[in-house]
């Protein structure tokens, strides 16, 4: 019956969670700013607008244990823009990356394996070979750490997106 | 028709009824400043410092129930603002802030008074806004007091660039807002409440513990006839003081920290605490684990971020209060009740065992609870009372008889010393047939003292009552009791002669040691119509009981005689 006690130790969880914006000046510091203000975490963050509308989708990858996670999605809700809040439960999520390699590393090896991950060889010049893979995040942590062997130059990654099935 | 930027902002503040507006000018705002000298739709308050217009602009929101209004400059002029912000954001107070910001192909070059006002502002504001193109002006006002008083209230910011205050526009007031995002709830969810409703039909001791959202609502009618017609005990948090009103039978005060003994074992043996647009904040709950613990929760709020924040309820239900109550009532028409004379009693009894009282000291010295109590013999209705911050706060609290919403104003969530004698204004000027009287402490005066002034400009009756212990009294009061009594830096022995002071500023000064005195010099102060300060001194080593020490649960209470 105690409402006060066992709320504050349940467990850490991730969660994928995407707002829809009013496209506006300072709508992005709101969101971020939010968390910060609070204390939450942001693991990752992408925007980008909605086609055909005023709305822009942030999505964002955060921790944290049960309560936290509703006071995401509740103080998210409350912004003035912010149209709608979704943590997802069943969802596609992607990730991309992008990796640099020296020219002298082994490309066929780095093509094959990057096949493996929904990725190829974007572009090669005359001192680094450019890879890509788009996959599942946890797959693409797993590409990431498959390529150290090929001593790569520069590691960039996009942050999530995700969208409810 | 085409009008200036500045001369849209002061249609717009016409067109929301505004009828007085705190502020002080600067290079930013004054195209506004001359607009505001043509016009003759509202009355502008200088006050001697932002930090005082905003607040003033506070305290008349508080007292009247109407949006505050208030005007500043940009860079310091906004900078001083901030604190005020953040106490009505806080509180969940409506209001109006006006800033002024550098011309937009001056933004962000490090111009002269250029601050991130809205980046500063974020975190203290419901909503705020940058106006760069005048022809948004409009609607940003109509939103801006849209925002303000309606789901749960809050402060609105709008920094206007110099350049959109000279540009011109047409100017069309909206009719209505067009906000798609910003939709709250007001009804609350009938099922949820039918469930509540069988929890309390089920309940041995239910207890109805009463935010200031009960203020902000308008709802103390409502509440006082479920107390009644149920027969059910409540409790008042700080900021919901006069909700049920004092000589309610059924009310057993204020409780958390400093609550009444009865009220904190009330909310300790409860079995179903009905939560009415409070927020369970610290200061209240004690230890959290140990908070009402053997009890059910229905927790009724406008906001559904105050719902499962720090407490999960059994029964959530989102909506305005008033909504909510009176769906409540009407419900309860038809509901049989367990008959809870024996839990009232209960209740009872720990109040008459041990119920708000201090000693008389032995050396004569006046007791500052004796203060507030003989204000509240003369006075009683008559008067609107605001704070400072310390133990001067919380005996008003705990000793004033208040009767009604809205009689109470102080700065709970932020806790902003300097913030009584500019609200007491605000309240001056919103509440003419009152007495606008401010309990302040000898540290907190000192910090928005220059409003005296302008209580004597505007001829703002402020009855300032002093409770003089040398002392940052309720610092001096954690020292003593958490760390060996060393007194770091809360001696207040080096003092302005208070008298001069006020009379400097124009106004009426008493300093009293006795209580004969006091009620000569109150008498006085109330027919003098100007604005006093009337200097009790106090015992110097008193202390505010009953305390919660810190981290512990709300019936582990100092009483007094235990120190
Ligand atoms: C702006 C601000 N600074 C510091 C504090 C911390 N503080 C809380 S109570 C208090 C002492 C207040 O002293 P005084 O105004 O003399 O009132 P008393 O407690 O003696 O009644 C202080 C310093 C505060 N609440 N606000």
């Amino acid at each position: 019956m105690n409402n006060f006690n066992h709320y504050y130790d349940s467990e850490e969880i991730r969660r994928v969670v995407s707002v829809i914006v009013l496209n506006e000046d300072n709508v992005l510091s709101r969101i971020v700013g939010l968390f910060s203000a609070r204390g939450y975490n942001i693991d990752s963050l992408t925007v980008a607008p909605i086609p055909q509308s005023e709305y822009s989708r942030i999505t964002i990858v955060t921790n944290g244990d049960r309560r936290i996670i509703d006071q995401i999605v509740k103080q998210l809700n409350k912004l003035i823009p912010v149209l709608k809040v979704n943590e997802h439960q069943n969802m596609i999520e992607k990730d991309t990356v992008l990796i640099k390699f020296p020219i002298d590393q082994d490309i066929s090896n780095i093509d094959v394996i990057a096949r493996a991950y929904h990725g190829s060889i974007q572009n090669v010049t005359e001192d680094a070979i450019f890879v890509s893979a788009t996959d599942s995040p946890s797959r693409v942590a797993n590409f990431i750490t498959v390529m150290q062997k090929f001593q790569p130059l520069e590691i960039v990654r996009s942050g999530v997106v995700a969208m409810e099935r | 028709m085409k009008m200036t930027g500045a001369k849209i902002v002061i249609e717009s503040l016409h067109k929301e009824g505004t009828e007085v507006v705190f502020g002080y000018p600067g290079g930013a705002i004054m195209n506004v400043y001359d607009e505001i000298y043509k016009q003759n739709h509202f009355q502008h308050i200088l006050t001697r410092h932002e930090q005082a217009a905003i607040h003033a602009a506070d305290g008349y929101a508080r007292a009247t129930g109407k949006v505050g209004v208030a005007i500043v400059t940009s860079g310091p002029g906004f900078t001083n603002a901030v604190t005020g912000l953040a106490t009505a954001y806080m509180d969940s107070i409506p209001m109006v802030v006006i800033s002024g910001q550098v011309p937009t192909q001056i933004i962000g070059t490090d111009g002269f008074q250029e601050i991130d006002a809205v980046g500063i502002s974020r975190p203290c504001t419901k909503h705020n806004y940058l106006v760069k193109d005048v022809k948004d002006l409009p609607r940003v006002f109509k939103e801006a007091f849209h925002i303000a008083s309606t789901g749960r209230p809050g402060p609105v910011h709008i920094d206007i660039p110099k350049d959109a205050t000279i540009n011109e526009a047409d100017f069309v007031y909206p009719k209505e807002v067009y906000l798609p995002t910003y939709k709250p709830t007001t009804k609350g969810n009938k099922k949820q409440l039918k469930k509540a409703l069988d929890a309390l039909k089920k309940s041995k001791k239910p207890l109805i513990y009463i935010g200031g959202g009960a203020v902000l609502s308008n709802c103390a009618h409502e509440i006082r006839e479920l107390a009644k017609r149920c027969n059910i005990p409540a409790v008042e948090t700080l900021m919901a003081r006069g909700v049920m009103g004092h000589d309610n039978p059924l009310l057993f005060g204020m409780l958390g920290m400093h609550g009444e003994y009865a009220a904190n074992m009330a909310a300790y043996e409860t079995d179903l605490l009905i939560s009415l647009g409070a927020r369970f904040d610290d200061r209240v709950t004690g230890r959290l684990d140990e908070f009402a613990k053997g009890a059910q929760v229905i927790h009724i709020d406008i906001d559904p971020a105050s719902i499962d924040k720090l407490v999960k309820p059994d029964f959530p239900i989102v909506g305005d209060l008033k909504n909510v109550l009176e769906s409540m009532l009407e419900a309860l028409k038809e509901i049989e009740l367990i008959d809870y004379t024996s839990w009232v009693k209960e209740l009872t009894e720990y109040q008459q065992k041990e119920p708000l009282r201090y000693n008389e000291s032995e050396d004569g010295a006046i007791k500052p609870q004796w203060v507030i109590e003989e204000v509240g013999h003369i006075l009683g209705n008559r008067a609107v009372v605001s704070t400072d911050v310390g133990q001067h706060q919380m005996w008003a609290a705990q000793f004033y008889p208040f009767s009604y919403p809205r009689q109470f104003i102080t700065s709970g969530g932020l806790g902003t010393m300097g913030f009584g004698l500019p609200a007491a204004m605000g309240v001056a000027r919103g509440m003419k047939d009152k007495v606008s009287v401010n309990f302040t402490g000898d540290g907190s005066i000192l910090m928005n003292i220059q409003e005296l002034l302008t209580c004597t400009e505007y001829e703002l009756p402020v009855i300032n009552i002093v409770l003089n212990n040398n002392y940052l009294g309720m610092v001096r009061q954690w020292q003593t009791l958490f760390y060996e009594n060393r007194l770091s830096e809360t001696d207040l022995s080096i003092q302005p002669d208070f008298t001069k002071l006020v009379e400097a500023f124009g106004g009426r000064g008493y300093k009293v040691h006795t209580k004969e005195d006091f009620k000569i010099a109150l008498k006085d102060a109330v027919e003098s119509k100007k604005v006093c300060m009337i200097e009790v001194i106090v015992d110097r080593l008193e202390n505010v009981l009953p305390m919660v020490p810190n981290g512990h649960a709300l019936n582990e209470m100092t009483l007094l005689g235990d120190e």
